[in-house]
């Protein structure tokens, strides 16, 4: 599904991504970890454009994904959050996931009014359990809601491949395990990738996991074969003592 | 929907049954200019108040529409002959450029095409480059002082300074009869309504939430699949046409086009009525345009330098403390009575 070989991004000389092979196959749910200035971020910009690598290739579904436009990698079906949300304050949290929904609504289309709400948008605020909110201006969601709110704007868009930069970053415990939950069943239907920092999360939510470090990919392989590796607990070690991935304290 | 309706249908009828009525002539044509500088504002509502492009050269699609009619005016008035003023700058023979121009069709079609591809090639060059915010703003202004220059050069072509004027007739009416200027008003007022209640649709069809999308987070909309530099050229090519039109319509009502109608000076002067007026909402925009034009007449027949300090000294204290203009004031208003009924 999508398949990353040797990519390397440079940022005036200091690289940020090394050469990394990445391969996530159809319907998997993937977690990527790794210490900050990981390249994490940097990984996912490469894939959806927003960055283009000095070397390597990016492909998804078969289609090459370097040179491309963001917006037209959004068309080939992959989506993406950001680190910090961004929801569009003024318009109301139905509004936000119909443009969403609409994006392969030729501009002219665009000029009618909206009547009611698509099925895209409905299942949407069901799968995120935004419907009483529906009416709301964005602007007045919390923060945890703003989160659900952007991946319910990716599902609305009906991807394949969804990229999620810390959803639950912020989060309290409440709102991660709701958010934990909504990718599980997300992932039935979706390839997914998230990147997150937190290993409790990890261990209750994640089955395979990518660590990356200094902008390579250090290990793959199951949150236990994971948590156990001694390069793994090295390159954590220090950094984020207290979440210093195997014993659990 | 009646209930929605009822604040246009009242401003359709004083301004096209009461106004003609109550007001004489000259009061009468001083609005129907304010209201062609009220379709411009239209354009500045749509483009600024809700796509966040802060256009600073609007002057410039004005004066394509403006001096597209012109041409077509010097032409009928010449009748095979040349304009007044290329007899008098010792043009011996009809410019190229001239020539369509005598062609009603083509003349009115060009007074909204040629802003419209200006506005489209502008924008494809500028969004797609992501040049924005005070960028933007800038290089329209350029856009703006560089169209002067143009214009103030080509005397033979443009009248030069001077620009043109003395027109006699506009499809064989008599442009000094008032029930002519009457028939222009009615024009100008009813091309604004029909305009305004376009524009209003845009904004509330999902384009125009799509247009506030990119204005508060063009990247994000980006990646939700759309091209917001497209989004931004369509809706910068409507505002042109927009001004384009209402320099055509201009022309005729107030008898003059020159470089002085059309340049930095009263680009900045639109942007201003509108942030006065309220560029969050449209009725905002039109409403500023009016109100700025009157309040401009008033004060500048009594002092004239002042006027523009004034101006100035208005847009300040409107950014600082009322930021959604006359609009938001009289929406706070209204929200404050509601609340204050319901208790
Ligand atoms: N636009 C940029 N210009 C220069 N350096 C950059 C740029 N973007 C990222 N970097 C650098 O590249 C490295 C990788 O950054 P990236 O944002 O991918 O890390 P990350 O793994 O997402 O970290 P975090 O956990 O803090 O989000 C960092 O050292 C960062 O400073
Ligand atoms: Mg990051």
């Amino acid at each position: 599904m999508l398949e990353l070989r040797d990519v390397q991004v440079a940022f005036d000389g200091f690289r940020a991504l090394d050469g990394v092979n990445l391969t996530v196959p159809e319907g998997e749910l993937r977690f990527l970890i790794g210490p900050n200035g990981a390249g994490k971020t940097t990984l996912i910009d490469v894939v959806t454009g927003l960055t283009r690598p000095a070397a390597g290739s990016v492909r998804f579904a078969g289609q090459d994904l370097v040179g491309r436009k963001e917006h037209q990698i959004v068309r080939l079906g992959v989506g993406r959050t950001f680190q910090t949300s961004v929801v569009f304050e003024e318009l109301t949290v139905v509004e936000n996931l119909d443009l969403a929904a609409s994006f392969r609504e030729p501009l002219w289309a665009l000029t009618r009014r909206r009547k009611g709400v698509s099925e895209a948008v409905a299942e949407s605020l069901a799968r995120t359990g935004l419907e009483a909110l529906a009416e709301r201006p964005a602007g007045v969601l919390s923060h945890g809601q703003r989160q659900w709110l952007e991946i319910g704007m990716l599902l609305a868009q009906r991807p394949r491949l969804l990229l999620l930069d810390e959803p639950v970053a912020g989060m309290s415990k409440d709102e991660r395990e709701r958010t934990g939950e909504l990718l599980t069943a997300i992932a039935a239907d979706h390839t997914v990738v998230v990147v997150e920092h937190d290993m409790d999360f990890l261990r209750r939510h994640a089955s395979t996991v990518t660590v990356l470090h200094e902008g390579r990919v250090l290990v793959e392989g199951s949150v236990d074969e994971v948590s156990v590796d001694p390069r793994v607990q090295e390159v954590y070690l220090g950094r984020r003592a207290d979440d210093t991935v195997g014993e659990r304290s | 929907m009646i209930k929605r309706h009822l604040p246009f249908a009242t401003v359709a009828v004083i301004a096209l049954v009461a106004a003609p009525l109550l007001l004489e002539p000259f009061r009468l044509g001083l609005l129907a200019k304010y209201l062609c500088y009220a379709i411009v504002a239209l354009g500045i509502g749509l483009a600024w108040g809700k796509g966040g492009m802060l256009t600073l050269g609007q002057g410039v699609f004005f004066g394509l529409g403006g001096y597209s009619m012109a041409m077509y005016l010097k032409l009928t008035e010449a009748e095979g002959g040349l304009p007044d003023f290329m007899v008098w700058s010792g043009v011996e023979e009809l410019p190229a450029l001239w020539v369509p121009f005598a062609n009603p069709v083509f003349a009115l079609s060009m007074a909204v095409l040629g802003p419209v591809v200006l506005a489209v090639v502008l924008g494809t060059l500028v969004f797609r480059q992501r040049v924005r915010g005070a960028y933007f703003a800038i290089l329209t202004q350029a856009l703006a002082a560089a169209m002067v220059i143009l214009l103030v050069g080509q005397q033979g072509l443009t009248g030069g300074t001077n620009g043109m004027t003395n027109f006699f007739e506009l499809f064989g009416q008599d442009l000094a009869e008032d029930s002519t200027q009457r028939g222009l008003y009615l024009v100008v007022a009813g091309v604004l309504g029909v305009l305004y209640l376009a524009t209003r649709q845009l904004v509330n069809s999902r384009y125009g939430r799509l247009l506030v999308a990119v204005r508060d987070g063009e990247d994000r909309v980006r990646f939700l699949g759309y091209d917001p530099a497209l989004v931004k050229t369509v809706t910068f090519a409507a505002s042109a046409g927009m001004a384009g039109l209402a320099g055509a319509l201009f022309v005729p009502v107030v008898g003059i086009i020159s470089p002085a109608l059309l340049g930095v000076v009263p680009s900045l002067e639109l942007v201003v009525a509108v942030a006065v007026g309220g560029r969050h909402v449209l009725a905002g925009a039109v409403l500023g345009a009016v109100v700025m034009g009157y309040a401009k007449t008033a004060f500048s027949e009594q002092f004239a330098d002042g006027w523009l300090y004034l101006q100035g000294a208005l847009f300040i204290v409107v950014m600082t403390l009322a930021s959604k203009g006359i609009a938001g004031v009289a929406q706070t208003v209204a929200g404050r009575l509601r609340s204050a009924r319901a208790t």
